[in-house]
């Protein structure tokens, strides 16, 4: 008898393997990578029996078509979807029984871009450098799935959660991020910051795993000249010669060379935010 | 050095700051970084662009990229990442970083001889790389001289970056330092070995790039499998040997 696994019948426009990442590689140039929105990850692999660090997809904006080789328990967390097993309606946030051969269908999102989806016992492809995340910049772990994929399943850790339902969290349709200022807001005019702080930004559609690129006030430099290469965070705002800010995701590159204005607490909202969404900063209290 | 915050849980060594200069800002440190708000930009810090290709600011940073991985292993230090840079090092993962700020300031680096143990690896070349003639123009010097310089310049990995495995080597002096081209190649092969700024590298996996290409090497330099998965890590020291 084969192994467990999950073929993939319609990939989407962008369908990986996530999970926590490979942080502690960075001084080797590897990027962090790992689910945009660790959290809903996590919630999803406990919703059906695994350890939150177990890996499973991230689900882009049209959704995609899976069949599992054998009856097993999935749990799709994030974006506003209509899931399908078979025939019958699913929920997300809650775990759904999905029988051997049987279609289970993500459509695209009605609202919000991105849903983890969490299967019994994890999606078992080989680790790299102790994760299989997909790193869409590097190219470490394994390809963005494409139509026909059979994907390796683990065996189940335990039981499903046995809950009823989740409170789903609904996308907003605006993001209010809290910013702290610097490594690099000496490189700008007193008024960048303002700017930052005082304006509404708007997410471009160039955004993608590796940052949020926004449009909106240009972000003055009082420095001219280039910054030699730096190491970057997570959440680090970084203004190119365009003045135009980018917010580094989990797949940002381990260093760069232009300079990072402010550094947003939590990106986990943007993994949510479409092309067009407002988004305006405010001061975090340390 | 002068410490910066990044973030909540990172803080930015800054060695470009404070070289040589008695005039410079004061460091960020402990509460005077916890009580910095957002909404009010700290006094700017002096706004000389920093210099990569100055020895001292690449020799300062391996030391303290040396002692701070050996604080770590040591237990005196909690990171998730020490990643150094040109002129900076990023501690990122910190729990407490105003404290952990504070307690840095008051460490002193092992000099940098007494940290080679890194060890030296050698990599075999085959110098016939076709920007070889604009290097040596660069140089004012012909061919063979730009290949008898980088076979006998001992090169040091300052930093990685780029890509997964690309070493920042040093060891080059700041006179000999090329521009970029001015439009990167779509493909440089991997294991080309080439020159940008003050620094060579050599490209782990194929990419887009614009350094200029010297030679090639057949040596695996990012293996995933391997431990450490670079051949190139932080503090190594380089020879670029003829093939």
């Amino acid at each position: 008898m084969s192994e467990p696994a999950i073929e993939v019948l319609r990939a989407g426009a962008l369908t990986t393997v996530q999970d926590l990442g490979r942080p502690s590689w960075a001084h080797l140039g590897v990027p962090r990578s790992g689910a945009l929105d660790p959290g809903a990850l996590r919630l999803a692999n406990r919703l059906v029996g695994n350890p939150e660090s177990a890996a499973g997809l991230e689900i882009t904006l049209t959704g995609c078509d899976l069949r599992p080789t054998r009856a097993t328990t999935v749990a799709v967390v994030g974006a506003e979807v209509d899931v399908r097993v078979g025939t019958r309606p699913g929920d997300t946030g809650r775990p759904l029984a999905v029988p051997g051969g049987t279609v289970l269908r993500i459509g695209p999102a009605r609202r919000g871009l991105r849903s983890w989806l969490a299967v019994a016992g994890g999606i078992t492809v080989t680790p790299v450098l102790g994760s299989r995340a997909t790193d869409t910049l590097s190219g470490l772990g394994p390809a963005p799935l494409r139509d026909g994929d059979l994907l390796p399943v683990g065996a189940p850790a335990g039981p499903p959660a046995p809950v009823d339902v989740t409170v789903p969290v609904v996308p907003p349709a605006e993001l209010h991020l809290a910013v702290r200022p610097g490594p690099r807001h000496d490189w700008f005019t007193p008024a960048a910051l303002d700017r930052l702080l005082g304006t509404a930004y708007e997410v471009s559609p160039l955004s993608n795993r590796v940052g949020a690129r926004l449009t909106g006030a240009p972000l003055p430099r009082a420095v001219a000249g280039e910054l030699p290469s730096e190491g970057i965070v997570l959440g680090a705002v970084q203004v190119p010669a365009d003045g135009q800010p980018l917010i580094f995701l989990a797949d940002h590159p381990t260093t760069g060379g232009y300079p990072v204005i402010a550094v947003v607490d939590d990106v986990t909202p943007l993994a949510q935010a479409r092309p067009g969404t407002t988004v305006t900063f405010h001061g975090s209290e340390r | 050095m002068r410490i910066r915050p990044v973030g909540a849980h990172a803080l930015l060594l800054d060695f470009a700051v404070t070289m040589g200069a008695p005039d410079a800002a004061p460091p960020d440190l402990g509460d005077s970084a916890a009580t910095q708000r957002p909404g009010e930009p700290r006094h700017p810090a002096r706004h000389t662009p920093s210099r990569p290709q100055d020895g001292d600011v690449a020799t300062t940073v391996e030391a303290w990229r040396a002692e701070l991985w050996r604080r770590r292993d040591q237990g005196d230090l909690v990171a998730t990442e020490i990643v150094p840079a040109a002129a900076t090092i990023l501690l990122d993962g910190v729990p407490d970083p105003p404290a952990t700020a504070a307690r840095i300031a008051g460490w002193t680096p092992a000099p940098p001889t007494a940290t080679a143990a890194a060890g030296t690896i050698e990599v075999p070349v085959t110098y016939d790389g076709e920007d070889l003639p604009a290097v040596a123009a660069h140089w004012r010097v012909d061919v063979p001289a730009v290949v008898r310089r980088l076979r006998e310049t001992e090169f040091r990995v300052a930093f990685c970056g780029f890509a997964p495995g690309f070493g920042y080597l040093t060891g080059l002096p700041t006179e000999l330092a090329v521009p970029r081209l001015a439009t990167p190649r779509p493909r440089v092969p991997a294991g080309s070995v080439a020159l940008a700024g003050p620094y060579a590298g050599i490209y782990p996996t194929a990419s887009p790039g614009g350094w200029l290409l010297v030679g090639r090497t057949g040596l695996t330099l990012f293996d995933v499998r391997a431990d450490p998965p670079a051949r190139l890590t932080p503090g190594t020291r380089v020879r670029l040997v003829p093939a």
